[in-house]
């Protein structure tokens, strides 16, 4: 297949975007949706032909490098490897999900499209791009349009929440710009380009440059991911976003930040991220056990699955900082722990992605996220009880998800290298377990209680088609993954023997 | 007019063997068509007073036309007028900036004073700073210098209190007493700096001053600075750009935020690059010093202003503060030259985009009054938030690969603290152009009514400052330039 497919993914949705803002204002929300969907079915489709003509340890395919601007070191570098295929497929699949969800969102639809198109945009660009100015490009963008999403469709408090955001990921970006800058002016010639700065190591040798590149970088992407202490931005933007944006929010570029580590921190700069890579531990274990205390004590459910998000992101970041650790008996181990990490991105993707949906119906019936103001919401729900159920399950590390085999190779490849922290990293595991599951009783088992209205009782319908459309496939997804994850981990195996090399150096 | 007969006198005063007029096409035709219509303007009938903005809006044209020719077929930086005024790489780019921003400010001055009694003063006095903003760009001479601080500063005054109203009236008379002090400061400095190097010419001065008593050096350098420093709006000389701004009409607002900006920056660079190189002043800490100064109280003043013209003053404060950057490691780095024209060709565009939706929306000051507007105007919305995302440096705006360049450029030359105080105060600034961009976006009222021209211009600029960004290779590569020694 022509290298092109990837360009035309990655702009598909935005030009889609414009086409919806060229619409004339009598198209009805119809057109609109119909639209969006399709656009981002194409982008789909256009994924999985991508899949299937994927070599395995091929290296980089698909690839386009065009001169864009030279003055400057920077190219127009595309091209997929076996990091980027599965983080482009989870975008291919999360978008359309949430463009179903949203078949019944009525308040300014065109606008509400148009933004999820362009954010479909700048995460496919932002897995795609292999020149860190490109990668800065979309990774901006994203953040532009996810604000956009949460005030403009939020809840109550969105404002703020969403000034928060920007703010924080804002700052996390102009960090990480600094740190791009640090790597141009070391490589000789000048370049933004990741494929050929990772081939150079610009930065061998020269341990104090390298330590503060590091220090930009990481503190860049620790914001993103995020990890404690700078997950503050997270709960607030997701209690506050519409259901769809903190399906995309959580799923999709809270993987921005971790994939920059393994995109960018490990090959870039390994020296410095062996050297440091005990802080990135550190970081993880305390995310992990942070997240899931706080979680505990969470009375909101969207809030509280919102911070088992820093809990799972913190698996990631334990992995890989554990596969810095050197020594050749630890060499299987730690390519386990950076295929984990990647299988941990995906499959936790699509269960949040799925969990903050399902929380998005819950709120649409009952108007509120208090689990206390629910109870046996399984009697009148039975479809919704049961996909959480199966979200909530899936999402504790239950084996037969996608979400066991990812927490399996973090911890059996963490554990030689990192024996300490990855026995108190499995503690994490419990307390998600204990959490999840007492919510999910909470809420959907024993009598049946459901939030006061005013008036008339509220009508509290079970799960629509589309929302079942939308819900459905994800969690499906992650029984795929859980039970032959063979067809994923032979796209990343490859990728993960070459990160570890390049760190090796 | 008093400005433009010392500007003539200090052309033809410089004598000497290279007098070809045509190396100063694009100023000659301002001035022209300034005097032109100046004649025009009082023979026309006072409510049809457009053929005076026309001509100057042709004048603009043909000198970008110029402006460009001269760049192309020019091989090398080349000193004009016995190298009074030399015509290089910053020439060309600024005499482009500045010309293609006057052409913006006058149709921004025809929406707003249509059918003007005044109209034609307006578009004289336009041109007329604008003229001076550009011989502050070339000069290459000491006292060209100042008599290009005065053609840039004189009609500028009158601009500021054009409306002759109370705030008009305060807003000039601030502008003047400080442009008045630091003019008198700058003259000083170059009494010191001509005592110290026995010239005014640049390329003397580049062999002289590294030999001289380096205290007079210094003091005659933070003399110029400060008359440099106050046309360009940045900390210390920055006191009369919020009042100049909220006092004067938005049309001329834009103008005294822009132009003179522009004018002063490269006059910095220039003087940084040639008769400074080499001397023991402490320039670079000094500029980077003021450039960290200028962006933060800039930042901290815009976070809770009131008046959409306030903030983007302040907002235009903390713009110098990025833009002195490059200045500071003017001899440092390689990349600071590039960097410093493009940014400033991106800010210009973005920070005239700006200031034409709020001529587009004559009634709306405060935050609570651009609520609504998406409904209701969504293009001059989206242009208002392209703008001020461009003014902080989003992708894929121009300001974006200006401040990339800026930051590179300071890391290169050895400051990267700078550049991370820099990128701190991006974040701050990004607060309080989010307080005007959210109303914009949410729900309100749906009446607002818009000058179209003005909201035209808006238009044109925000999508300008995106093409920019994105078509920013060739561009770029058309600002490394030698200068002219």
């Amino acid at each position: 297949m022509t290298p092109l497919v990837l360009t035309a993914i990655v702009f598909l949705p935005a030009a889609a975007a414009a086409g919806l803002l060229c619409l004339p204002r009598a198209a009805g929300r119809r057109v609109v949706l119909t639209v969006w969907t399709a656009a981002s079915g194409a982008v789909l489709a256009l994924t999985v032909a991508l899949w299937a003509g994927y070599e395995h340890g091929g290296g980089i395919q698909y690839e386009t490098h065009v001169r864009w601007i030279p003055g400057a070191g920077v190219g127009y570098h595309v091209g997929v490897d076996g990091l980027s295929l599965p983080l482009l497929a989870l975008t291919a699949v999360l978008f359309p999900a949430c463009a179903l969800y949203a078949l019944r969102e009525t308040r300014r639809v065109r606008e509400f499209a148009a933004l999820f198109l362009l954010l479909e945009t700048t995460c496919l660009g932002l897995f795609a791009a292999l020149d860190l100015i490109l990668f800065f490009v979309f990774f901006d963008l994203s953040i532009v349009a996810m604000y956009f999403v949460i005030a403009g469709w939020g809840h109550a408090g969105a404002a703020r929440a969403a000034q928060k955001f920007f703010l924080y990921t804002f700052s996390g970006s102009l960090a990480l710009l600094l740190g791009f800058i640090g790597l141009y002016l070391a490589a000789e010639p000048h370049t933004f380009d990741i494929v050929a700065l990772s081939a150079a190591d610009p930065l061998a040798g020269r341990s104090g440059y390298g330590a503060l590149v590091l220090l930009a970088v990481g503190l860049g992407l620790a914001v993103k991911t995020p990890t404690v202490p700078f997950h503050t931005w997270l709960p607030p933007a997701h209690t506050e976003a519409p259901a769809a944006g903190s399906a995309i929010l959580a799923g999709v570029l809270l993987k921005m930040g971790t994939y920059g580590f393994l995109r960018i921190a490990m090959p870039l700069l390994p020296g410095a991220w062996r050297t440091y890579a005990l802080v990135f531990v550190v970081t993880g274990v305390v995310s992990v056990l942070y997240g899931a205390l706080v979680a505990l004590a969470q009375t909101d459910f969207k809030r509280m699955i919102a911070y088992t998000s820093v809990n799972h992101m913190g698996y990631v970041l334990l992995a890989v900082g554990a596969a810095a650790a050197l020594g050749a008996d630890t060499a299987d181990a730690r390519r386990l722990a950076v295929t984990g990490a990647t299988y941990q991105m995906v499959s936790h993707g699509l269960l949040t992605g799925a969990l903050f949906l399902l929380a998005g119906a819950l709120h649409e019936r009952g108007r509120t996220y208090a689990m206390d103001a629910y109870s046996g919401v399984a009697a009148r729900a039975p479809v919704l009880a049961a996909l959480t159920g199966v979200a909530v399950f899936a999402s504790l590390g239950l084996p037969g998800f996608s979400g066991f085999v990812a927490e399996f190779q973090i911890l059996a490849g963490s554990l030689g290298p990192r024996p300490v922290a990855t026995a108190l990293a499995a503690l994490g595991i419990l307390l998600t377990a204990a959490l999840l599951v007492r919510a999910l009783q909470g809420v959907f088992l024993g009598p049946l209680r459901l939030p006061d209205s005013p008036g008339t009782p509220r009508p509290f319908p079970d799960l629509r088609a589309h929302e079942v459309a939308s819900i459905v496939p994800l969690l499906a997804l992650a029984v795929v993954l859980g039970v032959f994850p063979r067809f994923v981990l032979d796209v990343i195996e490859p990728f993960s023997r070459t990160v570890l090399e390049l760190v090796a150096r | 007019m008093n400005a433009t007969t010392t500007a003539g006198t200090a052309l033809t005063a410089a004598g000497g063997m290279d007098e070809n007029p045509l190396d100063l096409l694009p100023e000659v035709l301002l001035a022209a068509s300034a005097v032109l219509g100046l004649l025009l303007g009082s023979w026309l009938p006072r409510h049809r007073q457009w053929p005076v903005a026309a001509l100057g809006a042709a004048a603009c044209a043909a000198g970008i036309a110029a402006a460009v020719r001269r760049a192309a077929v020019a091989d090398g930086p080349e000193p004009a007028f016995d190298g009074a005024f030399a015509v290089d790489a910053v020439t060309s780019t600024v005499r482009v900036v500045i010309l293609a921003g006057t052409l913006v400010v006058l149709v921004l001055g025809r929406a707003a004073f249509r059918a003007d009694a005044r109209e034609s003063e307006f578009s004289v006095l336009v041109q007329l700073t604008a003229l001076g903003a550009l011989m502050l760009a070339g000069a290459q001479d000491l006292l060209l210098l100042a008599a290009a601080y005065l053609l840039a500063s004189v009609p500028a005054y009158t601009l500021a209190g054009f409306r002759k109203d109370a705030p008009g009236t305060e807003a000039a008379l601030k502008y003047f007493v400080t442009g008045a002090l630091l003019g008198a400061v700058m003259l000083a400095g170059i009494t010191l700096l001509f005592a110290a190097g026995g010239a005014s010419a640049y390329p003397r001065l580049g062999d002289e001053l590294p030999g001289a008593p380096a205290g007079l050096v210094t003091a005659g350098t933070v003399g110029v600075l400060a008359g440099l420093l106050f046309k360009a709006g940045g900390v210390p000389g920055h006191f009369w750009v919020p009042d100049a701004v909220q006092g004067s009409s938005p049309a001329a607002a834009a103008l005294l935020t822009t132009l003179p900006k522009a004018g002063a920056l490269a006059a910095l660079h220039r003087l940084a690059a040639v008769p400074l190189a080499g001397t023991r002043a402490p320039w670079d800490e000094l500029i980077a010093v003021l450039a960290a100064a200028s962006m933060t109280l800039g930042n901290l003043a815009a976070f809770f202003q009131t008046d959409v013209r306030r903030m983007l003053a302040y907002s235009t404060v903390s713009q110098v503060g990025y833009l002195l950057l490059p200045v500071a490691v003017a001899t440092r780095s390689g990349a600071a030259q590039p960097a410093l024209l493009y940014y400033l060709a991106a800010y210009a565009l973005t920070n005239l985009g700006a200031f034409a939706v709020v001529c587009a929306l004559p009634h709306a000051r405060a935050p609570a009054d651009y609520r609504g507007l998406l409904r209701a105007r969504p293009a001059l919305a989206v242009s208002f938030a392209v703008c001020l995302l461009g003014l902080l440096g989003t992708p894929p705006t121009a300001v974006f690969l200006g401040k990339l360049e800026v930051f590179t450029a300071a890391v290169d030359g050895g400051y990267a603290w700078l550049a991370v105080v820099a990128a701190a105060n991006t974040v701050a600034s990004l607060f309080y152009y989010l307080r005007w961009i959210h109303p914009a976006v949410s729900a309100g009222p749906r009446t607002h009514p818009v000058v179209r021209p003005a909201a035209r211009t808006a238009y044109a600029a925000a999508a300008a400052s995106v093409v920019l960004g994105v078509t920013a290779g060739p561009v770029l590569a058309l600002l490394d330039g030698p200068l002219t020694r």
